[in-house]
Parts: C-alpha cells; sequence; structure tokens
C-alpha cells in the first residue's frame, strides 16, 4: 500500500485499484474542532480536483477535493455519529471515503510522505 | 481542502497593526488571524475547549482592538442625545447602558455601549464609550460631523481593552481588586490596581457573568499575567468569543446589525427608553418612530436547527417554496450541543415555533424560529 498527499492535504491510500481519502493531521490542527462532515454518495463520479465533501469546524466550512479521478464506493459512516474522529485520529479511523481509481498516472502528480512534510515545514 | 468563508467573515486583507498584547498572545501559544485591522489571537488550545472553560470558569479575553472614546465638554448629554437613541441625560454616575448609532434613514452604523464617569472620574471624561474595532474609524468620523465644537472626543487609543467572563469571574476579579463584587450588571466604576487605574463594568458578550476591564497599555500585560496566574483563567480567543454571543443571542455588528437593519426589526427596541421614543430629537427616528406604530417588515430571530449540519451567515431561509429571510450567522453552538443560527425573517415568519427550512449547500434543513438567548444569560442583576 501507498500513501501520497496533496497540497491541499488530503491524503491519500493507494491498494490495488482502491484509494482511501481524508484529511491530514496538518489540516485537522488548522481547522479545530470538526461539527459535521458532508460525504459524498456511493456511485458519484469524480474527477481529480473535485469537490468531493464538506467538513464543517466550529468556526467555518471547508472544501474537501478528490486528489484523483474516480467512483466512489465506500463511504465512512462513523463520520456522521462521530465527526471528532477527524480531529483526534484523521489518518486512520478518520478517512472520508474510498474511491475506484480510474487513472493510476494521475498519482504520479501527488506528494509522497517526505515531500508533503517538507511542503508543511514550508508554510 | 479549502476554506469556504473565514471566521464570520472577518479576516481581511489590509495590513495588520499589533495591539499591545500581541507577544504575550503568541507566548501563550495562539493562532493569530487578521481581524478589525488587527492581529488577533482566534484560538489558543480549541474553540470548543475555550468556550466550555469560560461557562464554567473565568476566560480572559482581549478586546483591545475596540474603539474607547470619551467624551466632555459643554452640552455633551444634550449633543450625544442627537447622536444616539439612548437615555444619555438620566443615565446616572457609573451606570452603563447599550446603544447603537443610526443613520440618516434609521439604519444601523455601529452598537456601542456608553457609561457616566462620576466627575469625569475615567480620564476626565463625562461620558465613556466602546464602539467596535472595525467601525471605530467611521463612527468617530460620523460622530466629528454631528458634535459641536465645545464637545470634545478622545479616542483612547493609549487604553487596552480586557473581558472575565465566567461564573468565577467575580471570585477572581475581587482577589485583584476589592470592591467590584459590589458591581451589578451595567454599573461600573474606577478602581485601582497597584497604582494603576482600571475601569471596570460588569459586562460582557458571552451571557456570563463578567467584567470589562479599561487598562492603560503599559500595563495591560502584567494585568492579563496577574488573571491568568488564578487557577480560574485561560485565555480565550475570538472564535470561542463568537460562539459564546452567538448562545447568549447577542447580535454581531456587520452581520446581524448592519445599516440595512433597523433598531426595531433588530430587536433592540429595549434600548430606546420612553422619552427617546416620544420626544425624538435623534438622528434616525423617523423610521424609529414609524416602526413602532406599523411594525418592522423583517425581525431578527433566533434558529433552532435539526440535526447537525450548521447553516452559516448567508444561508436563505424559506417557507415552503418562498425565500423568507436569511441566516445573519450561525454556526455550532458548544454548549447547546447542536447547531443554531441568528438571522431575519419577514414578520409573518417571526413567532416562535414558525417551521422553516435553510438551504445549505443546495440541500434545505429544517429549522424553526427559537427564544434566544439559546443558553440563559447569568448576569448578576440587582
Amino acid at each position: 500500500m501507498s500513501r501520497y498527499y496533496t497540497d491541499q492535504h488530503e491524503w491519500i491510500d493507494v491498494a490495488g485499484d482502491i484509494a482511501t481519502v481524508g484529511i491530514t493531521d496538518y489540516a485537522q490542527g488548522q481547522l479545530g474542532d470538526i461539527v459535521f462532515v458532508e460525504l459524498p454518495r456511493e456511485g458519484a463520479t469524480f474527477d481529480k480536483g473535485d469537490d468531493a465533501a464538506v467538513v464543517e469546524s466550529v468556526k467555518a466550512a471547508s472544501d474537501v477535493y478528490s486528489p484523483i479521478s474516480g467512483e466512489v464506493v465506500e463511504t465512512n459512516g462513523a463520520l456522521e455519529d462521530e465527526p471528532a474522529l477527524v480531529n483526534s485520529d484523521p489518518e486512520e479511523d478518520g478517512w472520508f471515503f474510498r474511491l475506484r481509481v480510474a487513472d493510476a498516472g494521475e498519482l504520479e502528480e501527488l506528494m509522497d510522505e517526505a515531500a508533503y512534510k517538507g511542503f508543511v515545514a514550508s508554510l | 481542502m479549502s476554506s469556504q468563508d473565514d471566521i464570520a467573515g472577518l479576516e481581511e486583507e489590509l495590513p495588520l497593526e499589533h495591539l499591545p498584547l500581541d507577544a504575550w498572545h503568541r507566548a501563550k501559544g495562539a493562532r493569530m488571524v487578521g481581524f478589525a485591522g488587527y492581529h488577533m489571537p482566534i484560538q489558543y488550545e480549541g474553540i470548543m475547549a475555550e468556550h466550555g472553560w469560560t461557562r464554567e470558569h473565568a476566560g480572559l479575553f482581549d478586546v483591545s482592538h475596540m474603539g474607547q472614546l470619551g467624551f466632555s465638554g459643554e452640552g455633551v448629554d444634550a449633543a450625544l442625545e442627537l447622536l444616539l437613541p439612548a437615555d444619555i441625560k438620566g443615565l446616572e454616575p457609573f451606570r452603563q447602558r447599550y446603544s447603537m448609532l443610526l443613520d440618516e434613514e434609521g439604519g444601523i452604523i455601529d452598537d456601542l455601549m456608553i457609561s457616566r464617569s462620576g466627575n469625569g472620574a475615567f480620564d476626565g471624561a463625562a461620558i465613556y464609550m466602546v464602539v467596535n474595532g472595525a467601525t471605530k474609524y467611521d463612527d468617530i468620523g460620523w460622530m466629528i460631523e454631528h458634535l459641536p465644537d465645545e464637545v470634545v472626543m478622545n479616542h483612547m487609543a493609549e487604553q487596552a481593552l480586557l473581558a472575565l467572563q465566567g461564573p468565577e469571574a467575580v471570585e477572581v476579579m475581587a482577589q485583584l481588586v476589592p470592591g467590584v463584587a459590589e458591581l451589578f450588571f451595567m454599573q461600573a466604576g474606577l478602581f485601582d490596581w497597584q497604582g494603576v487605574p482600571l475601569w471596570i463594568s460588569r459586562s460582557g458578550y458571552t451571557g456570563e457573568d463578567g467584567f470589562e476591564i479599561s487598562v492603560p497599555a503599559e500595563a495591560a500585560e502584567a494585568l492579563a499575567d496577574a488573571l491568568c496566574a488564578l487557577p480560574q483563567v485561560k485565555p480565550i480567543g475570538l472564535g470561542a468569543r463568537d460562539s459564546l454571543r452567538l448562545e447568549a443571542g447577542l447580535p454581531l455588528y456587520g452581520h446581524d446589525l448592519t445599516p440595512q437593519v433597523s433598531a426595531i426589526g433588530a430587536g433592540l427596541g429595549f434600548a430606546i427608553p420612553k422619552r427617546r421614543r416620544t420626544e425624538g430629537g435623534f438622528i434616525g427616528y423617523a423610521r424609529i418612530l414609524k416602526e413602532l406604530a406599523e411594525g418592522s417588515g423583517t425581525k431578527r430571530v433566533g434558529l433552532r436547527i435539526d440535526g447537525r449540519l450548521p447553516a452559516r451567515e448567508g444561508a436563505p431561509i424559506f417557507a415552503g417554496t418562498r425565500q423568507v429571510g436569511e441566516v445573519t450567522s450561525g454556526g455550532f453552538a458548544p454548549s447547546v450541543g447542536a447547531p443554531v443560527a441568528m438571522g431575519w425573517v419577514s414578520l409573518p415568519e417571526s413567532a416562535e415555533g414558525t417551521p422553516l427550512e435553510i438551504e445549505v449547500r443546495g440541500r434545505r434543513i429544517a429549522a424553526s424560529v427559537a427564544p434566544m438567548p439559546f443558553v440563559q444569560h447569568r448576569y448578576r442583576r440587582k
């Protein structure tokens, strides 16, 4: 399994043709206390960069983009009851949705962990 | 990921100035944002934790961005009664009132607090006024235009302003300044803290008991340190200030109150006493008189929202297919445990319990008109 990152602070784990998407620990720290997550519906298809989800913190609503193109095959229902999972475990249990990867070539444009760490350090 | 809107739409592009406690906030781990032209702390440990702390203990807020103004000179009361619909002439020494500046059409230019400094006890001023930070320079310009030459307005830019809010605020403040516990809600006085003069009023913007403290800028850090050295006190950022005031049903200028909103429609008629309603003699009176007689077309109301999706400023409000209003501020209310909102609706839809719908990102969510405050006020009244 490989993990990639975007400059919009999403992470994406790829196993076979299925990709799991969430927001990074840095992102949840910036957002603060999360009170609601609006997830996409299963079966929705996204192009890379499309609005895919919305995360509401106490202070504001923020869009989450689809880091790659694909079809939504699963969403994390646990976030409906416990949106704060995104704060407490952003990069594991606080995942948002899973996509069937449409074009594996898009992954090459994303950052690996070292590159993302360098990117965050530069902010 | 990107933010759709900043905190209540308050961040700005202009070069920002630094307030007296700037370094103090940073040393306390604050995340700083631009607000009303200044670098200000939006949060320290997190909005939910800070909100809860203020409701349970005592939170220290730096509101030094607000405009502190002193008025003196012959005829100052009469001159201010032209600008404000408040009873200035009847304002007793060391008493504070909520009021507002109205434009010629009766729209709200700003909302504010005024108090009478007994015998010019505070900085030689007869009347002390606190206006909003984002509007203070416009307010000053407006008042210069309308005040006679005999009245002197002093912008007290050398004063910082702190607020200590919460059920434990009184025991904390009384440790530093014996005597403040005697004040009731909306009373004020000049006190001494280690040789530093403090103008302290029992008031605030959270719905809790507490104090607002005007302190010379050079003593602000020492006072903030002395307060935060006590175990009941933590510094609280603007984020929690906004969620606390929303729960308390208190309007925010520039959002819930604007020049398009009238005092009556905004539900601020309580701030216009009988003599001023009858006699008038203040800018914007015609509209007040008309709306007192005929009602305003719209009304500011509280809204309870079903589910967990917050409705925020700008969200349209519907009764069936008709748009009947708009959310002016909203968000998750930590002490309520659910989203709440404030907004204007047309008069027929303003009755408590009226079922409405709010549109959020193309989806309709169920809401109903609810009484405010959402969390009971805990002021110390006489």
